[in-house]
This record gives C-alpha cells, sequence and structure tokens, in this order.
C-alpha cells in the first residue's frame, strides 16, 4: 500500500538524520590516514593523530559503526605570531562500518607518539572455525 | 623520498608578498570556518607539515611526524636553515591482512629557512604527541630593544 510505503521511506530518513555527525567544537575538522589489518583474532586500526592528549580521545562503538574522535589542540601560544602555516590544529574524527562481530569488553586503544592504535578482538562466534568434511 | 626547501622569503627584507600569504591564510581559515573542512595539506605532499612562528624571543618550527622514535629524527642547523630528517617505518603485521594503507611511511627530508638568523648553538628539539617542536632563540642583537628619546 502506499501509504506504508510513505511510512517506512520516512523512518529511514529520520533515521540518516540522526547519524550524520556533526562537530560539537567549532573548528576544523580533520580526517586522519589510517592502517587497518586483520588478523585471525581481532582487527587493528592505526591512526595517525599527532598532538592528540589520552584524555581528548574518544572511541565509541555502537551498531557496527566504530567512530574515533580526538581533538588537538594549537601548541601556538597567543603571542606567537605566524610565519608559515602548513597544517591545522582541529579535531580528528573517522567512522568505520564494521562486518564482523567484536567482542566489546575486551577492545584495547593505546596512544603512542600521536599514532592510535585499537585492537578489535573478534567475538567468538566470528571466528573462523574449520569445519571437518566427512567422506562416507 | 621527499625533498623541499621553502625559502620564501628574501633575508634581510620581509618579502613584498608576505601581505599576500597573510591574505591566503586569513581566506582559508574563513573558508574552513563556513565549510567545517580543512584543506588538504597532503594533497601539497610534503612531509613532514611544518608550522613556524615568532614571540619576541625565538622561532618556533612545529613539525607533524606521528609515531617515530625520537632516536630516529635527525635535525641539523646550517646558518638560517633546520633540516629534519628521519625513516618512518610500520613494523609490517606478520599473517594479517591488509584492509587500508593510508599512513605515509619512508625516508622523509625537509629544510626550512627561517628569514632571520638564530643562534644554532642553543636550539631545543623536543618531540611530544607525535609533534617534534624546534625552539630556535633569536641573537640578542636581533631582540627588539627599546630606545630612550632624550630630550636636551
Amino acid at each position: 500500500m502506499a501509504t506504508d510505503k510513505n511510512q517506512g521511506l520516512q523512518t529511514r530518513e529520520a533515521r540518516d538524520i540522526a547519524t550524520t555527525t556533526e562537530a560539537t567544537r567549532p573548528g576544523v575538522l580533520l580526517t586522519p590516514p589510517v592502517d587497518i589489518f586483520e588478523d585471525a583474532d581481532a582487527i587493528t586500526v592505526l591512526a595517525d593523530m599527532p598532538g592528540v592528549e589520552p584524555g581528548h580521545l574518544k572511541i565509541d562503538l555502537h551498531d557496527g559503526v566504530l567512530t574515533i574522535t580526538g581533538h588537538a589542540a594549537a601548541r601556538e601560544v597567543s603571542n606567537e605570531v605566524t610565519v608559515l602555516q602548513e597544517y591545522r590544529a582541529g579535531t580528528f574524527q573517522r567512522s568505520f562500518t564494521l562486518s564482523e562481530a567484536i567482542d566489546q569488553e575486551q577492545i584495547q586503544a593505546t596512544l603512542k607518539q600521536g599514532v592510535l592504535r585499537l585492537r578489535l578482538p573478534k567475538a567468538a562466534r566470528a571466528k573462523p572455525r574449520q569445519i571437518r568434511i566427512q567422506t562416507g | 623520498m621527499i625533498v623541499r626547501h621553502v625559502s620564501p622569503w628574501s633575508p634581510g627584507w620581509s618579502a613584498p608578498t608576505s601581505n599576500f600569504a597573510q591574505m591566503r591564510r586569513d581566506m582559508e581559515s574563513l573558508m574552513e570556518r563556513l565549510t567545517g573542512v580543512a584543506t588538504d595539506e597532503s594533497a601539497a605532499g610534503v612531509f613532514p607539515p611544518m608550522n613556524v612562528s615568532e614571540d619576541r624571543d625565538s622561532y618556533y618550527v612545529r613539525a607533524l611526524i606521528p609515531g617515530i622514535d625520537a632516536a630516529q629524527l635527525n635535525v641539523s642547523v646550517v646558518h638560517q636553515t633546520i633540516a629534519v630528517s628521519g625513516t618512518r617505518q610500520s613494523p609490517e603485521e606478520e599473517g594479517a591482512s591488509y584492509h587500508r594503507k593510508e599512513r605515509a611511511e619512508g625516508a622523509f627530508s625537509r629544510s626550512v629557512t627561517l628569514p632571520a638568523s638564530f643562534d644554532g648553538g642553543r636550539v631545543h628539539a623536543k618531540y611530544v604527541d607525535g609533534i617534534l617542536t624546534l625552539t630556535l632563540p633569536k641573537p640578542e642583537a636581533a631582540k627588539p630593544r627599546r630606545v630612550t628619546v632624550q630630550t636636551s
């Protein structure tokens, strides 16, 4: 029925709006470059986020979407005058859709030398399992 | 390997184009405030990106070099030029399959010429949170000095 279809479309639009992210802080939004690799037990994400202190990092995982947000404060003191500017301090943010089921309790995050290392262990049911084929 | 010299200044005098550089920076920051998205510096292909600023006493050079051991960084000073070089290597994970590999790696080398001389013997370097900060003190003669005007 036409009305039903209409309703379905509306809920979807509403959800799309709800998931559209917007920065809460004013300032520039930066996309950190990442490496993502996977082994039998876990998915590991490495992200370059120079200038982000551990207290200013947020990692969020829900509905299969992983979002990392880190705020890098400008190092320049107010009485300094800019001579050359090639980068800007701001908020690093990136989201990924994870296809594997992740064991949320076991997520490990370390931030060292401006690089975030995030280890997302796979939940037991998502690990590859050998299936023996019996010949009769 | 990326090598680039940046020397937008003529020594002694500030370049006549410096006003345009400032204007361009202002325009970019205005655009960013309107759109909320930064202009992509990686498009410039320069690694590491550097900011240079100054105050009364020193020049400050801040370079974004995430994920490197401080021992792997070489900083050298010749006249008005500072050079930063090193190698960034991510250890390849064994038995892992890569979904994405965007982080740059390999050897890099960059030099920046400052608009005026600095005291090369007192340069201070510090590496925190993936940012290399160099403090280059200005020589006494280059610091602004107050001159008293005498009345007869």
